[in-house]
């Protein structure tokens, strides 16, 4: 029963994961680029949920709106003032540019909202299921945090799959050059994944919180490693990777924790990563390109 | 229909395009011929929009399509079968002809055009839910043509379409260039196979690193002693 239950923890803590990797994936697949800013974008998703829940009083549904609008207003923005100068550029440009925007962001925030510690506030309350007469409980919280991540790549995969930008959005990722010859604003395009990508992110920033509560301007960092290890582990560019890469991630780290050391739950993730990638350079789905974006 | 005037194209220092001017007219199949390394996908890029031209013009129909936006040049009515196919390989076939119509709205007409590209070319009919990436060099070729036609063009650009294809294949490819001129469309054929483009264009201009050398009609090209030496291999 105790192994269960971390199972579960782990797959909620996963569900987190998967959802940032997502965003990095998408974004990878499409810009052909790591946007390593991607886990403090979520971190100033976090900080505007925070001060809509608390400082303005907002329902959660519109505190979890506001969010979501912003990390996709922030995504458009860096994407449009830091990256699409450097269409041209080399991928080391790209990636320490990126690096350099991580650390704006996290000054920035430093500097606006570090002046007292933040707890965020409770938004599912503390109820949980019980199963086999009280011996299993699952909070809602985790419910939730599973269920949203379903529900984020159910839509993912039909947004690609079914509708016409998602179908250019394949075009792009796979000759930006045939895609334009084909009519498509690629541009647009990549606008569009960092919007979907930053927007998702907020929900993930919020079930984070809403697990680990206390604020911090460094609280993506971590996240956004570990979702970026996960988005590699599942095969970069690779939406179910990413689903799969977040979710693996998210039980081993769990397990390891439970079962050998927490010090050591770090560097058995990646040593599992390595070891998959020893196997299979491209990921546990990587390549399988008809459902990469 | 369109005019390339003083194009000039650089990549960084080097000056792959020393100003040339050129025309196509209404209806025409006009060829462009010349050595690797002449300039011929530089001159489609530049027309398509995929390379910005350093200066020069290049008019559709009195627009300057080097002031648009590269996405909106197939709009207009310019389509491009690139060099090397570029054939969405991840994508099925249909899914492929669908993206040639992307910018489309009448979808009538563009149901009927598919069914003019299968029967064009009715092996990819068959093959209409495969992955363009297992087609044949051949059957991509296809594809990449039928791809240009779902746009619906009033002109084609075709960058060497009978490259690493069989000969038998080679003059099928060509008697459905000279087919789709016959129906309206007209064309710009770049090519290393000279004496077959020059055996259906009804002009054809020598470009050689860079510049425009020789042109006339192609009847006149290919009697031509020093395109005989050069590219006819006689
Ligand atoms: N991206 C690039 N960067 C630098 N130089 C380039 C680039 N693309 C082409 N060139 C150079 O420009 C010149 C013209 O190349 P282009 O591809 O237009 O020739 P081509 O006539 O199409 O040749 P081929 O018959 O081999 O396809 C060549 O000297 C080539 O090396
Ligand atoms: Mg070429």
């Amino acid at each position: 029963m105790a192994f269960l239950s971390y199972l579960i923890n782990g797959l909620s803590l996963g569900s987190v994961y998967a959802i940032i990797a997502l965003g990095y994936t998408m974004v990878y697949g499409i810009a052909k680029m790591l946007n390593f800013a991607h886990g403090d974008i979520m971190m100033v998703g976090a900080f505007v949920a925070f001060f809509a829940l608390n400082s303005f009083g907002l329902p959660v549904i519109v505190s979890v709106v506001l969010s979501m609008l912003a990390t996709t207003v922030l995504g458009v923005v860096i994407e449009r003032l830091a990256y699409k100068p450097l269409r041209q550029a080399t991928s080391l440009s790209v990636l320490i540019t990126a690096i350099g925007v991580s650390y704006f962001l996290q000054n920035g925030a430093q500097l606006l909202w570090s002046s007292s510690t933040k707890v965020f506030p409770s938004i599912i309350g503390n109820g949980s299921l019980k199963l086999f007469g009280g011996q299993l409980q699952i909070s809602y919280l985790t419910l939730v945090t599973i269920f949203v991540c379903v529900a984020v790549m159910v839509c993912l995969t039909l947004f690609i799959n079914k509708t016409k930008t998602g179908m250019a959005m394949r075009a792009c990722s796979e000759d930006k050059g045939a895609a334009t010859l084909m009519g498509i604003n690629v541009n647009s395009i990549i606008s569009i994944t960092f919007a979907i990508g930053s927007g998702i992110a907020a929900l993930a920033a919020v079930l984070l919180c809403a697990t680990y509560p206390t604020l911090s301007p460094t609280l993506g960092s971590m996240p956004g490693i570990k979702a970026f290890t996960a988005a590699v582990f599942g095969g970069i560019g690779s939406i179910p990777g990413a689903f799969l890469g977040g979710l693996l991630l998210g039980v081993i780290e769990i397990l390891s924790k439970a079962y050998v050391s927490t010090q050591l739950s770090d560097a058995i993730v990646f040593a599992v990563l390595i070891i998959v990638l020893l196997i299979k350079p491209t990921g546990l789905l990587g390549k399988k390109l008809s459902e990469k974006v | 229909m369109l005019n390339v005037e003083n194009l000039v194209v650089r990549y960084g220092m080097i000056e792959a395009i020393k100003g040339i001017t050129f025309e196509v007219k209404d209806g025409e199949i006009v060829t462009l011929i010349g050595a690797n390394g002449a300039g011929k996908t530089t001159t489609m890029h530049a027309i398509s929009g995929l390379i910005k031209p350093a200066s020069g013009s290049i008019f559709l129909d009195g627009t300057d399509l080097t002031k648009v936006p590269p996405h909106t040049i197939v709009t207009r009515g310019l389509a491009q079968v690139p060099e090397g196919r570029r054939v969405f390989a991840q994508e099925t076939v249909e899914e492929n002809l669908t993206l040639g119509a992307f910018f489309r709205k009448d979808k009538d007409k563009i149901e009927a055009d598919m069914d003019n590209v299968y029967t064009l070319f009715p092996r990819l009919k068959e093959r209409r839910t495969q992955l363009a990436g297992t087609l044949s060099g051949g059957e991509q070729q296809m594809l990449a043509m039928g791809r240009a036609l779902m746009a619906d063009p009033k002109i084609m650009l075709l960058d060497e379409p009978s490259m690493g294809l069989s000969p038998l294949l080679v003059s099928e490819i060509f008697s459905i260039i000279e087919e789709i001129n016959k129906k309206g469309t007209t064309v710009l054929l770049v090519e290393q196979n000279a004496k077959r483009a020059l055996a259906i264009a009804h002009h054809a201009y020598v470009l050689e690193t860079g510049k425009i050398t020789l042109s006339g009609t192609g009847a006149e090209l290919a009697k031509d002693e020093r395109v005989q030496k050069a590219y006819l291999g006689g």
